[in-house]
């Protein structure tokens, strides 16, 4: 690498900004072991007496693993199940032509643009209806199925060449094997982005859980989070807990899938 | 003799003849109906919930905004009155204003700052994949946390900003306990968080752009801010459009980071219209108002959008 001062200079300002990207990250977690945190006017970088106090009583006043338990089983059911509804839908939507499948697609599509925000009057009713308020069943069915991965994993299903399906049809393959035993194998990539983006998106969701959980010990993570602030207004190093806690399962699960993210952001952007 | 029947999805039958005897032909049961009900069978799981908790909400959320309803009493017909309400409301209005003033600050700052770094991670720098993930990392973070934490971060008294800005000698404003203050500290957090996504979108986008187009404007005498202008930036406009777009879509939907910062205070100085939304539903029980101005919001985002599209042909360059 040539030692060019320009690029010596981007090389700091990089650095420098990544930094800041991580700073309010470390700042959570001093502040999480600095008991008293928010008394004094200055802050302390390095804590005086760290503990982990600040955990313990979080766990006390909350019933914080089972919040955990409540968010990590909501979002693997929730990505579960979109993949599951996503792929076979994909699957119609890029193997098996009927009449009018384009409009069907083009209302799928369409679901995408309706934010969340206009329906969250008439389905907190319908969830009254149904009795579902304070339900697991009620945070979860609105996300059973995306539109999104519907589009995702069909654009992918569209790259596998037919010749591979055409010619298992000839060996008297149906639909159900060419999916399962052709397809989905093929579109792995495409399957491991959704279910990244899948997770996080029922991992930090908020609104929907936040209209429809009213028991405490029933309560996401988020939602459990924002109430805590009202709760402990000034204890600052046990909101911060709750923080770091929050984003220690997001930070391992980033750490080993960072590539798809990635790529599935970059590939969102593209036409 | 071997044929294989035509050609039709999902008709797919072998006749076997031999001698002149016809084989048993093995006809399976309507192959038209067999493929309908696979197609069925392949749809419904996901057209189900679709049309049940987004289709069917999105109709009623029509026929409520046409009422009069406190969500647990009887409805009452007003037809396009809680419109007519909404438009001359201050309250809604100030939400509106809030929202755009949250678009107008929060775009250019991740969009510059985006690109900026976007630039600086596409040259040849040590561990720039390690500092994509730094810059990215805020991204899979959850609202909640990043506005808990900035809230932090920017507490008026003792938050770490206001402490460091003491340090070179400039008092720090009271951020979320001032109206003047919420909004921009709002902005903030918010730009914090996405940079890393708008980054990763320009990134995608650089990366697209043919080396041969610098190299040639480089023999053509053209500096680096002539390249950015004549050709980074044109080439990019696809990326920058899909940024703006998506940024506009949600900038217009921002709830989140609002509702766990300010909760729409000081004063209502930072109320946005999905908090509006939020409060006239549950915390007035104006269901039908709240539906109103929930249409009120999609039509407008809806018409951007379409606005924006119509109007890429002018400036968007697909190569």
């Amino acid at each position: 690498m040539r030692k060019h001062p320009r690029l010596i200079a981007l090389n700091v300002l990089v650095v420098a900004g990544a930094a800041v990207m991580v700073f309010p990250f470390l700042w959570a977690f001093v502040t999480s072991i600095s008991p008293g945190a928010g008394l004094s006017a200055t802050p302390q970088l390095i804590p005086e007496n760290p503990s982990l106090s600040a955990y313990a009583e979080l766990l006390q006043r909350l019933p914080f693993v089972q919040i955990v338990l409540n968010s990590l089983i909501l979002a693997i059911l929730t990505t579960v199940f979109q993949l599951a509804t996503s792929s076979l839908a994909a699957y119609v939507f890029s193997r098996m032509p009927f009449k009018g499948r384009n409009a069907v697609f083009a209302v799928y599509l369409a679901t995408m643009m309706v934010p969340l925000q206009v329906l969250v009057v008439p389905l907190f009713v319908e969830m009254k209806s149904l009795g579902l308020i304070d339900t697991y069943l009620g945070v979860l069915l609105p996300g059973v199925a995306s539109a999104f991965g519907v589009f995702l994993l069909r654009q992918a299903m569209n790259s596998v060449p037919t010749d591979l399906d055409q010619a298992a049809t000839l060996d008297g393959a149906g639909h159900f094997r060419i999916f399962g035993l052709i397809i989905l194998p093929l579109v792995r990539p495409a399957l491991a982005t959704l279910t990244v983006f899948a997770f996080l998106n029922s991992w930090n969701s908020f609104l929907w859980p936040l209209i429809i959980l009213r028991t405490p010990a029933m309560k996401t993570l988020p939602v459990a989070l924002a109430a805590l602030q009202g709760q402990y207004t000034t204890q600052w190093d046990i909101v911060m807990a709750g923080s770091v806690v929050s984003v220690l399962p997001m930070l391992a699960l980033y750490i080993f899938t960072q590539k798809y993210i990635i790529q599935g952001v970059a590939g969102t952007g593209l036409k | 003799m071997t044929t294989v029947g035509n050609s039709k999805p999902g008709v797919l039958r072998a006749t076997t003849t031999r001698g002149g005897n016809p084989a048993p032909i093995r006809r399976k049961p309507a192959p038209r109906l067999r493929y309908a009900l696979t197609v069925a069978l392949f749809l419904l799981p996901s057209a189900l919930p679709l049309l049940f908790f987004t289709i069917v909400p999105m109709v009623s959320a029509f026929w409520i905004s046409l009422n009069q309803w406190n969500l647990v009493g009887s409805m009452k017909w007003v037809g396009l009155d809680n419109y007519a309400r909404l438009v001359t409301d201050p309250g809604t209005q100030g939400a509106f204003l809030h929202t755009v003033y949250y678009i107008v600050g929060y775009l250019p700052l991740v969009y510059v700052g985006g690109l900026a770094i976007a630039l600086a991670l596409n040259a040849r720098i040590k561990g720039r994949s390690m500092l994509r993930g730094l810059y990215f990392l805020p991204v899979v973070t959850s609202w909640i946390v990043v506005a808990l934490v900035w809230r932090w971060l920017l507490n008026p008294s003792t938050g770490i900003v206001n402490w460091l800005l003491g340090l070179i000698g400039i008092a720090g404003p009271g951020w979320w306990t001032d109206p003047a203050w919420s909004m921009p500290a709002i902005i903030l957090a918010s730009a914090w968080k996405d940079l890393g996504f708008v980054m990763v979108i320009l990134l995608a986008g650089l990366q697209a752009i043919p080396e041969e187009l610098y190299e040639a404007a480089t023999v053509d005498g053209a500096g680096p801010w002539r390249r950015l202008f004549s050709i980074t930036l044109p080439m990019l406009s696809p990326s920058t459009f899909f940024v703006i777009v998506l940024s506009l879509i949600n900038g217009f939907q921002v709830f989140d980071q609002v509702y766990a910062m300010t909760g729409g205070g000081p004063n209502n100085s930072s109320q946005v219209v999905v908090q509006q939304i939020y409060d006239l539903t549950f915390r007035y029980g104006r269901a039908g108002e709240a539906s109103a101005l929930s249409w009120l919001l999609f039509l407008f985002i809806l018409i951007i959008t379409l606005i924006q599209v119509r109007g890429q042909k002018k400036w968007v360059n697909y190569a």
